[in-house]
């Protein structure tokens, strides 16, 4: 698709701001420069890396998830794509300037909550790098049973031999090589057939070396009629738990766990009253459960949080939007997490985001959308910016950062060695 | 994988793929490759389609087989394999992600379809 080249500067082309880098980012800035000959795609993100939960989610020991960024970048190579990192909205810079400069303004945001905490800590969040988590002790409690909390639970108990060659970050790599931690026990309030997790996942921890699991054969007795029952998506998965839990394993399996010193298990069907976190020290003082020397890791579900003049419904954790368009907010659309609540795949976000993209790009055609001679996008976020002191961080310079935590990880043999300061950063990018 | 083979002269069958949109895309397979190789090395435009690039991490590369086709596929899926395909959008008994399915001989002129949307894993 190749266009004159002055074709931009003489037709009035859209420009669309994008707020967040994560999937959803990535996947509607794609979508818009497909389907759309000459809008420009501006995204801006809070850090100075991109890619969100990719990067600061996706667990260290599930590289191939991480492919994606192959077409992230592919994107980013797009000359109507600009990469504006380092500047967060809301704070250094209000959405309602953001309308001023764009034909739309997209936002992608994410999530906040504690599991954010231990999952931040291992892959390098820069606020989170300093979280000292108590691994001193022999059993951790994980509130929930979703993927995040087996993701949790699966870098505690793995090897910490197989995690050094992740690109998990060298601090923590330390910390968990000084674990104590023999016993992971995740916790649901519902019981055995909602299990928010994966086959896969699952799966994954039954052979986990090293690693038994234990699940009480009360808790699934009875369930085998049940589990028919159960939507065609969850059969497996559920016949994956009952198998584990009721029935002989193989003579490999039982070998294997038989000779294993660590064990993980699921409880079902208790709420936590209580938790008293110390905030401070990070350590909970106390959990209405019996067992004593403990850390509690909470997992239970992200959320997303709303931006200062746009409408959040903080119980289902969403922008409220019709295919992206967010309510009585002309020209705002909602891509990802914060349109369908935190919970997905990638796969699942990237669906959401093509919607909200094609909706876009829908509007433009249809007139919905005006491109007025004031947005100029960048051109004029960016003076509005300088003026305010805020170094924006581009493409080109993340990849800066990314060849530097490359080489540093050569050095480690691991893939990448993450920065988790964000002045370094600057400093690298600006080189 | 097929495309990391020294390359000797490979055989070839037809596919014919039907997307999503209705129209169908007539391709030459090399035997050996996996479909996500056809359809990425013939440039099939699909949003989305292989995110993870083939190393069963996501179901975007889900594929429908005919029935009679399904059966005559020589590996039957893994278990890794179906718990993948456990969170693609639309499946089917004729499922299979395409990045596991190995072009052969017997494939000449079968018709496989590439369903419209990608995954939804939220009601799992
Ligand atoms: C621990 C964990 C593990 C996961 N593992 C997997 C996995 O193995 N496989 C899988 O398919 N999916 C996994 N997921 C899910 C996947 O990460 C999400 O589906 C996906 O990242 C959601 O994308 P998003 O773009 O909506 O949000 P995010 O990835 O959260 O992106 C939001 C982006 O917006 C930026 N941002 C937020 N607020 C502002 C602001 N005010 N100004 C500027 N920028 C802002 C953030 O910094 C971030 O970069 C995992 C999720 C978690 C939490
Ligand atoms: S490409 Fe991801 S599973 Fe096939």
């Amino acid at each position: 698709r190749l266009w004159p080249r002055n074709y931009s500067t003489t037709i009035r082309q859209p420009h669309i701001a994008i707020v967040g880098s994560g999937p959803a980012g990535f996947y509607t800035a794609q979508q818009i420069l497909k389907l759309h000959p000459t809008a420009e795609v501006d995204v801006y993100e809070k850090l100075p890396v991109p890619f969100g939960l990719v990067r600061f989610g996706v667990a260290p020991d599930h590289p191939e998830v991480k492919n994606v960024i192959s077409t992230f970048t592919k994107t980013a190579l797009n000359e109507r794509f600009h990469f504006l990192g380092n500047v967060s909205v809301g704070s250094d810079l209000d959405v309602e300037e953001l309308k001023k400069a764009y034909t739309a303004v997209v936002l992608d945001l994410d999530g906040v909550l504690s599991a954010r905490s231990f999952v931040g800590w291992y892959n390098g969040l820069p606020n989170k790098a300093d979280l000292k988590p108590n691994l001193d002790t022999d059993v951790a409690v994980v509130l929930g049973q979703g993927n995040v909390a087996i993701d949790v639970a699966r870098i505690l108990l793995t090897p910490v031999d197989i995690l050094r060659k992740t690109d998990i970050t060298q601090y923590a790599l330390e910390a968990l090589s000084k674990s104590r931690i023999k016993r992971v026990c995740l916790i649901g309030r519902r019981g055995p057939l909602q299990v928010a997790f994966t086959t896969a996942e699952l799966r994954e921890m039954t052979r986990l070396e090293g690693c038994r699991p234990v699940l009480d054969k009360n808790d699934f007795l009875g369930l085998e009629d049940l589990a028919k029952m159960v939507p065609q998506r969850r059969r497996r998965l559920t016949q994956l738990l009952l198998n584990t839990a009721l029935e002989k394993p193989s003579q490999k399996d039982a070998a294997r766990w038989q000779a294993s010193s660590k064990e993980w298990m699921l409880k079902f069907l208790r709420s936590p009253k209580e938790i008293l976190p110390d905030e401070q020290s990070n350590k909970v003082r106390g959990i209405n459960f019996t067992i004593n020397k403990l850390v509690v890791l909470r997992s239970v579900g992200y959320k997303s949080v709303g931006l200062k003049g746009i409408e959040f419904d903080s119980r289902k954790s969403v922008i409220p939007s019709n295919t992206g368009q967010v309510k009585n907010q002309p020209g705002v659309y909602c891509s990802g997490w914060v349109k369908r609540g935190p919970v997905g795949v990638i796969a699942s976000t990237m669906t959401d985001a093509f919607e909200t993209g094609k909706q876009i790009v829908d509007d433009l055609a249809s007139g919905v959308l005006t491109v007025s001679p004031d947005h100029t996008g960048r051109h004029r976020i960016v003076p509005y910016l300088k003026n305010k002191d805020i170094e924006t961080v581009s493409f080109e310079e993340w990849n800066k950062i990314n060849e530097h935590e490359i080489s540093v990880g050569n050095e480690l043999n691991k893939p990448r060695e993450k920065l988790t300061d964000i002045a370094k950063m600057l400093q690298i990018a600006k080189q | 994988f097929g495309s990391t083979m020294p390359r000797i002269q490979k055989e070839t069958v037809k596919l014919t793929f039907l997307l999503g949109d209705g129209s169908r895309q007539l391709v030459d397979a090399k035997v050996g490759d996996n479909l996500l190789d056809v359809i990425t090395e013939n440039e099939i435009d699909l949003d989305g389609f292989g995110a993870c690039e083939g190393t069963l991490a996501c179901s975007t590369c889900h594929l429908i087989f005919k029935q009679e086709d399904y059966k005559k596929l020589p590996e039957t899926p893994t278990d890794e394999e179906l718990d993948m395909l456990d969170l693609a959008y639309g499946l089917t008994d004729t499922s299979r992600l395409g990045c596991q399915v190995i072009v052969s001989k017997e494939m000449e002129n079968w018709e496989i379809t590439v369903p419209g949307g990608v995954a939804d894993a939220r009601d799992v």
